[in-house]
Order: C-alpha cells, then structure tokens, then sequence
C-alpha cells in the first residue's frame, strides 16, 4: 500500500504523537473509573495531574527535581570527562589502549548500582554517594563510543590532519573530536540513559535509608505514605525529561554532524 | 626532481607510487635505500609539502570550504585570522570556487571537493605539493577540466608537483618528465621528458603515449 496515501501518515509527526498520547491518556482514565480499581493501588491520569500541579506548587517536586538533575549531571560531568581522557591515552599509545581495554572489560559489566553500598561506605549517606555510581556509570560508554569514534576516523582525514603538522593535544582537540563526534554524541547518549537509571535506582535505596533528595527518593516516599498518585507524578517528571534530553541530543546533532554530512537526519 | 617543475610517477597499481608518495611527505619511512629532499631526508609531515589525495575527506567536514583553507594557514603557517581569511578567499578564487565558499564539504560536487583540496594546499604556499591521483575519483569531463585549471596553476606558480596518476594522457599533457615504474618488485624504467608536449592533438603527443603504453605494457 502507498504509505503516502494512508491519511494517518499524511498528518504531521506532532500532531501523530499527539493524537496517541491522548488516546493512551483516555485508555488509563477509562480504566481506573470503569474497573473501579483502589486508587491506593493504580492512579487516574487526572489524580496524576492533580499530583503533578500539588507537588509543583508546594516546590517539593521541583527541589526533588533539581536535586536529581544535579547529582546527575555532576557525576555525568565527571564520568564523560574520565571517560573522553581514557579515550584520548588510549589514541596516544598502546599502553593507553590496554588500560582502556582492561578496565572496561572488568568495570562495563558491571552494574554501577552495585557498587553503592561500597560508595556508601566511602562517602556516607550523602549526594556524593550517588555522584559517584553515575560517574561509574558513565564512563565507559563515553569512553568505549569516544575510542570507537577515534578509531574508525577515515585514513585519509588523519593524513590530511598530519600533513598541516598537527599532532598531540591539537590533533586531537582541532580533529580527531570533531570527526569522532557522531560516536561521540551517541555514548553521551547512552551515558545519560545509564547515569538516568542510576541515579533514580540510587535514590531509591537512599529513600530506603531515609535520606532525603532526589526523584528516587520523592516517588518512595510517596510509596511509604501510598500516596501512589505522587508516585504516578515522579514517574512522570521522570519520562518528560527523559523526553526533554532526547530532543536536546536531537538539536546538538542537527546543528553538528547532521549539518556537516557526517550523519543523515533522523 | 628539479624545483618548479611538475614530476609524474606512473605505474601499474601495487608498484609502490603512493608509498613513494607518502614517503615523501614524510607519513612513513622507506624500508630501505634514501630518499633526499633539500638534501637530506624527508622530515616528519609539515605543510612545506602539501599532499592532496584522491579521497574527498581530506577535507575537514566540520569547516565550510573556506574555513578549511583559513584553518590550514592558521595553523600551519601561523597566519592571524583576518589574514588567513583574506588569503583563503584569495586561493578559492584562484580554482574558481569561492561561490561555494561558505559550503560544507558534502554539500559539494566530487569536482568541487578536489578544487577546495587544491586550494587548501596551494593557499599553503608549499615548497612542493604531493598530489596522489587528485582526479582519480572525478568523471572524465570535470577530470579534464581540473587537468587543465592545474596546468595553469603549475605555470603560475614556483611551486613543485608531484603527481602519482593511472592516466597516461594525464601524465604526459601535466607532466615536465615522467617516471614509468615497473610493477613489484618496482623499478625506474624510464625518465620520460614530455615539458614539450602539451597540445594532445599533436602527433608528438601521440608518439608519446604510444611509448609509455609501450613501457608499461611490456613491464
């Protein structure tokens, strides 16, 4: 069938995921008010709504919020940093490429989350606790992504870097970053998508603790006092920001490697 | 090699050209016997002796045409900003291309791509330039049209060509001498003088091609 002709696919992409988000939307409600399902148990999309506008109002959603995000881009920070310098040794020299190919081989493997109750003992129960997973965690995708980008770079654009006499840092910063920055770009991707689910995971086992902080810690709270509505409203300030971010690496990629021709526009 | 003039290497393919070639630009070591440029050996890669390759991502994808160029000159001769710009401008013009200066990489034509590499490396003012089959990926009428855009900048410049090539037309009609190699293990079968023969309707031109088509058929 002409795909074209399909008048669901002539619609625009926004108004398409609109339209499912809405249907999605109707199916919930539609759910909890025709089963009349316990509201401790599953909440309406309108209690949600509610929850939502409660918890921003009285800011305790927002500082939770703010809280997650700053952990979450601390440990990030650190771990993409880390993770771009094994990446840039492990061009240098051979050394650098074995120590990268250890560590990675030992540490990827291994859910970061396992290593909280050690970083507890390290750091105590305190934010840098949690940094400290992520930044575990985010490290060997950048790393791994940053060396595979380094490694596939054309034979060609390396000599043509040479041939202007470049080479150590400058080579790498002038040309070797941004002909990698495809692969680049899709390890900070992934390393977000490690770091998100660390540190939500981390915060729960926090909250457990009874510590207080971020997202992690808000929705368990809300379980604790089965206020599942504000369970249902972390969840969703959860996946919009995941959303969010998805849309941000969308317009870095536009602006960069889609715009040079290094990568075909989704 | 003497200075000023444009030197060709020919041969089958594996002869070992662009090994020369690289050599010369200092990207690897010979594995045995010397090689001398100013009298002594080839030092490590530098823009005083500009390569450009047949592959069109010599250029940086991430730098419009003209920012390829004023980036080569900041970098490898040192050059401040505005005066990089200016002289980039100066050498797209100089191959006809400073309409697409402002362009990325892949926006442009195969054509085009070869003529900002060209540019890059001329802008560079080097003391030779390496060119290894530069119109080997182009279709016949824009490698005909760059053959002779590359005649007229090797006339109007001091600078020195070396140009690894296939083509023997194109080797006779840009070269001053042309060196016929014979396939591995290579050798030098012949220094060719072709300075005088330019006009490929020339009998000399013919004769010419007839015996380096001779040479490396028979090698």
């Amino acid at each position: 069938m002409n795909r074209a002709a399909d008048p669901w696919s002539r619609l625009p992409a926004a108004v398409r995921y609109t339209l499912l988000t809405l249907a999605l939307l109707a199916v919930w409600q539609a759910y909890v008010s025709l089963a009349h399902v316990s509201p401790l148990l599953f909440a309406s999309p309108v209690a949600v709504a509610r929850a939502l506008g409660a918890g921003i109002a009285s800011g305790k959603l927002v500082t939770a919020t703010v809280a997650t995000l700053e952990v979450l881009i601390g440990g990030l920070a650190i771990g993409a940093l880390l993770g771009f310098a094994l990446a840039s040794f492990a061009s240098f020299s051979r050394l650098g490429q074995d120590v990268l190919g250890v560590l990675s081989a030992i540490f990827n493997p291994l859910p970061s989350i396992a290593i909280l109750p050690l970083a507890i003992i390290w750091f105590g129960l305190r934010p840098q606790s949690i940094v400290f997973v992520v930044a575990l965690a985010t490290i060997w995708p950048v790393a791994l992504s940053t060396d595979n980008g380094f490694r596939t770079i054309s034979t060609t654009t390396h000599l043509a870097a040479r041939n202007l006499g470049l080479r150590g840092w400058k080579l790498v910063s002038d040309v070797l970053l941004p002909a990698a920055l495809p692969s680049i770009v899709t390890g900070l991707k992934s390393a977000w998508a490690f770091g998100w689910r660390t540190v939500v995971a981390a915060e729960l086992i926090f909250g457990v603790a009874g510590s207080a902080g971020g997202l992690g810690w808000y929705i368990n709270n809300a379980r604790y006092f089965l206020q599942t509505a504000d369970i249902f409203a972390g969840l969703v300030v959860i996946s919009v920001l995941g959303i969010a971010v998805e849309a941000l690496f969308g317009l870095l990629e536009r602006r960069t490697v889609v715009r040079w021709g290094m990568k075909r526009a989704a | 090699m003497e200075r000023g003039e444009t030197f060709v290497i020919i041969g089958p393919s594996g002869c070992g050209k662009t090994t020369l070639l690289k050599a010369m630009a200092g990207f690897m070591r010979p594995a045995s016997g010397t090689l001398r440029i100013e009298g002594g050996p080839p030092r490590e890669p530098g823009p005083d002796r500009a390569v450009v390759f047949q592959d069109f991502d010599q250029l940086f994808a991430w730098r419009t045409v003209r920012d390829n160029v004023a980036y080569a000159l900041r970098t490898a001769r040192k050059f401040s900003k505005n005066d990089a710009l200016r002289r980039a401008s100066e050498a797209l013009a100089l191959v006809d291309i400073a309409r697409a200066a402002d362009r990325y990489p892949h926006e442009l034509s195969g054509g085009m791509k070869q003529r900002a590499a060209i540019a890059r490396a001329i802008a560079l003012e080097p003391l030779m330039l390496l060119m290894d089959e530069p119109f080997g990926a182009l279709d016949a009428i824009t490698r005909q049209q760059l053959q002779i855009e590359l005649a007229r900048i090797c006339a109007d410049t001091p600078v020195t060509v070396v140009l690894v090539t296939h083509s023997i037309q194109e080797a006779i009609y840009l070269g001053d001498r042309v060196m016929v190699m014979s396939p591995f293990p290579a050798r030098v079968l012949e220094i060719v003088d072709t300075s005088h023969a330019r006009d490929v309707e020339t009998p000399e031109f013919a004769r010419l091609t007839g015996h380096l088509r001779d040479l490396l058929v028979r090698a």
